[in-house]
């Protein structure tokens, strides 16, 4: 056994342990000679401690073995502590932590991991192919199966939609003013595309795909790219076959050398340049988000106000908010008929909606519609969301979101409208799907 | 008790919570420094009168309605979807070390998920001797330690690398918190499973959606690493990974693993993706550093500073930052108010300590010049943290991640400020 501080100890010394432990801990604080004092005291009652479990060993024959280790431990973790405490105050009292102890043999906490358990949650797969479970798909199906569960973020073709990432392209961008980093152009293992898109994807339906469907999918990324023919099939048994662009492309982590020049005992204090220009202003990009918190009264665009102005606004702000706050009564007229309960049970399973739609004041079109006053609405009809032809038809045919044919919908999105862009699995509880209308019912239009 | 009081005179605080704030000092001074008696001290407050709230108001208290700015912000151009987004710490409204949980930064791939200590598992597998689950109650048998942190995603300042972006100590900086953790060394978890000889990397996996998971070399996981419930004495918020989160001193925050679920003892890097395509460094030519998890010795002047203008006209001002380091302690900060031409050593609030905030200060009188404000970290492996141009001759501008370059804040005569770069 070492006779490091962390190294402890048998479970008889653990009480005295944890003692000198506190005892420690308050001397490093470097409170003075008081505190200093005290521990030492301490330290003097854990020694009496030990003679007393050397005692104990010589009275018990049986155990007199066992005894004597657990003292001969003790007394060498005293003579550590003592060692450390002197050490403490030679140099003051820095602030030095103890660790806590770390018993050989362990402490029987936990229980075994079930074969089944460790196969349903370790799933990661490593560069060379470990984890990978047998299984293949193709370009073709990976064009389908990519258009129905990925392509509302990434683009039919991977090139990305909005902020979301782009898959495909940039090739040869890595040392441009704007690299492209797509899987074709920088990833630099083909196991992290699959293991990523296995365990974390689709954004908001995690862990739904089959193995197949990862394959297919994983192969139109690479086709995507360019890397591979439109009658390429990925499986298990090829998979280390693909050459990925990048692989070659990293270096470990080299700051210690190609900085070493970053350690320096003295940096200049005087005459360190003899002239300093602003070279860049970050106004000029004017980026920077506007404060909310300050706009709840004043409606004005704030990047367009003078700071003269700014000051009158808050002003104002500040006269108004002294007055008796205005009663709002609407919204309570408006969910008066919605159950509240109900309501907050929706809210709950609405999050698995959130990736894509927001409801609500402010609420803004995202990968999916504004879902204000969506119950009750024609389908296909909320302005500015470009939706799928079959939702667009669906709705110039007449359909109206009732709840009938929104319970219809959320339970099987792709079964109720084959191409629609939501590529949401669907609600398998009965209930949630009552309790999601109900809270979106209490978001009239 | 509602904020009517007997005048209109606003708050220092209402003021600063304009875009900006410039002409709001000399109101302020005016009130206090007026010729007549003060009319807060003259007549009688309500609040001297009445009376406040009682102690069943406030079960579990929020900051005062006054403080109400002082809160977490989000950059909306910077990602597709909140969900998979960050937010930002307002490091420049905040004073000593110890972030609150309530407005330390959120990083997220997944969104924030809500976990019942109940239904938590962690399970330990790959080469142990034992694979083992733990629930909740298990990990509070054994024993605990108690630690200071400070965690910073690796892509803070990452949006300066190219030039001076956003105007705000919190935008540039704030991806930043530091708190007392109360939790487990992983070795004594590692420990109870028994590593076996070729185990060299432990891989750890979150249990949100988004599966984060990264691989950490053994030595590490075996050194300082805690497997943390509690932060600054309470529960994790869940934001921050309630119940459980990895802590991973000194190294970058997207290791610390949020909702920890599993702790794989690995052969080798797993290679997932976010330590292979997100959170490697892209150098000028092209090629990418790995594995680059330490965080380099960094500093910054949160005021005064774009969201913290000095309001008080001339005189005394305190000018003071946090200063930080993964590689160990910091052992002082250097000042400079004029772009780096002469530095001052400042003092330190109090000493460093291993891979946590240290707050600085430098006492100064301003006489309303103009400052170009700089503040540069020095830690206890005697590294200097690097001006802008140090740092790119190296790196180039693309890295993303790893920006500890110094800042500059110009301050002007009115005591408001912009971030800028300077030669």
């Amino acid at each position: 056994m070492s006779k490091s501080l962390n190294s402890i100890l048998l479970p008889t010394a653990g009480g005295i342990t944890l003692m000198l432990g506190v005892a420690y801990g308050v001397s490093q604080r470097g409170y003075g000679q008081d505190k200093i004092e005290l521990l030492e005291d301490r330290v003097s009652l854990v020694e009496a401690r030990s003679a007393e479990a050397q005692s104990a060993a010589d009275a018990s024959a049986a155990t007199a073995a066992a005894e004597s280790a657990r003292a001969d431990a003790l007394e060498g973790q005293v003579g550590e502590l003592q060692a450390a405490v002197a050490a403490a105050q030679a140099s003051g009292g820095s602030a030095v932590a103890v660790s806590a102890p770390i018993r050989d043999g362990g402490y029987g906490l936990g229980r075994a991991a079930l074969p089944e358990e460790i196969a349903a949650w370790d799933k990661d797969v490593s560069p060379d192919g470990t984890g990978l479970p047998v299984g293949s798909g193709d370009v073709w199906t990976g064009d389908e199966v990519f258009a129905e569960h990925c392509a509302i973020c990434h683009g039919d073709f991977a090139e990305g939609v909005d902020n979301w990432p782009k898959l495909a392209g940039g090739a040869d961008t890595l040392a441009d003013k704007d690299p492209l980093k797509t899987v074709g152009s920088y990833w630099p293992y083909l196991s992290t595309t699959w293991d990523y898109v296995n365990r974390s994807m689709p954004f908001g339906a995690a862990q739904t795909l089959s193995n197949d469907d990862v394959y297919a999918i994983v192969a139109y990324i690479l086709y995507s790219n360019d890397l591979v023919d439109d009658d390429f099939v990925l499986s298990n048994e090829n998979f280390l076959d693909v050459e990925m662009p990048n692989a070659g492309g990293f270096i470990i982590d080299d700051r210690e050398t190609t900085e070493a020049h970053f350690w320096n005992p003295e940096p200049c204090m005087e005459n360190c340049k003899d002239s300093v220009e602003i070279t860049m202003r970050a106004m000029v990009l004017d980026v920077t988000p506007e404060d909310e918190g300050a706009a709840e009264a004043a409606s004005e665009d704030h990047s367009a106000v003078t700071p003269q102005q700014t000051e009158e606004a808050v002003l104002t702000e500040s006269s108004v908010t002294t007055e008796e706050p205005v009663a709002t009564e609407e919204p309570a007229v408006e969910t008066a008929a919605i159950d509240p309960e109900l309501v907050a049970a929706g809210e709950k399973v609405f999050k698995k909606c959130k990736a894509c739609h927001q409801v609500g004041e402010g609420a803004k079109q995202r990968t999916g519609p504004v879902l204000n006053g969506i119950v009750g609405a024609s389908a296909g009809a909320v302005d500015g969301f470009k939706y799928s032809k079959p939702m667009m038809a669906a709705g110039e045919g007449g359909l109206v979101w009732t709840e009938a044919e929104l319970t219809a919908f959320l339970t099987k999105p792709k079964a109720y409208m084959k191409g629609t862009k939501m590529s949401f699995a669907g609600l398998k509880k009965e209930k949630d799907v009552g309790a999601v209308i109900a809270y979106l019912q209490s978001f009239a239009d | 008790m509602s904020e009517n009081s007997n005048t209109n005179a606003p708050s220092r605080r209402q003021f600063l919570t304009g875009a900006a704030a410039a002409g709001a000092g000399a109101v302020a001074a005016t009130a206090a420094k007026g010729a007549g008696p003060d009319p807060l001290i003259t007549e009688v407050q309500e609040w001297a009168s009445g009376l406040g709230d009682g102690v069943d108001a406030t079960p579990y208290g929020l900051p005062i309605e006054f403080e109400k700015d002082v809160v977490r912000r989000n950059v909306e151009w910077l990602t597709a979807d909140t969900i998979s987004s960050i937010n930002f710490t307002p490091i420049h409204a905040l004073d000593g070390t110890i972030t609150p949980q309530g407005c330390a930064f959120e990083r997220h791939h997944s969104g924030a998920i809500e976990l019942r200590k109940e239904d938590y598992r962690l399970m330990i597998n790959g080469l142990v001797d034992q694979p083992l689950v733990f629930t909740y109650e298990d990990l509070e048998r054994f024993p605990r330690e108690n630690r200071v942190y400070f965690c910073e995603c690796a892509a803070n300042t990452g949006m300066e690398w190219a030039g001076s972006q956003l105007n705000g100590a919190q935008f540039t900086h704030g991806m930043i918190h530091n708190m007392e953790y109360s939790g487990v060394s992983l070795r004594t978890l590692l420990e109870e499973a028994g590593v076996k000889p070729e185990g060299k990397w432990v891989y750890v996996e979150g249990a949100d959606a988004s599966s984060n998971g990264r691989s950490i070399p053994l030595e590490k996981a075996m050194d300082d690493v805690l497997v943390a419930f509690k932060a600054n004495g309470e529960a994790l918020r869940k934001e921050h990974g309630y119940p459980v989160r990895l802590v991973v001193p000194g190294w970058e925050g997207n290791m610390w693993v949020k909702w920890l679920r599993r702790i794989e003892v690995t052969e080798m890097a797993i290679e997932s993706r976010e330590e292979t395509s997100k959170y490697t460094d892209t150098l000028e030519d092209g090629t990418s550093r790995k594995w680059t998890w330490v965080m380099d010795a960094k500093s910054v002047v949160t005021s005064p500073s774009p969201q913290a203008p000095i309001t008080h006209g001339k005189g005394p001002l305190v000018i003071t930052g946090l200063a930080w380091s993964g590689r160990g302690a910091i052992t002082g900060v250097d000042v400079s108010v004029d772009g780096g031409k002469t530095w001052k050593e400042a003092r330190l609030g109090a000493p460093g300590t291993d891979k946590a905030l240290t707050r600085f200060y430098l006492d100064y009188d301003w006489q309303g010049e103009e400052m170009l404000l700089q503040s540069r970290a020095k830690d206890s492996t005697g590294y200097v943290q690097p001006s802008k141009q140090d740092l790119r001759a190296v790196r180039g501008e693309n890295s993303i991640y790893h920006n500890n370059c110094i800042q500059t804040w110009w301050v002007r005569s009115n005591g408001e400020a912009e971030n800028v770069e300077v030669s």
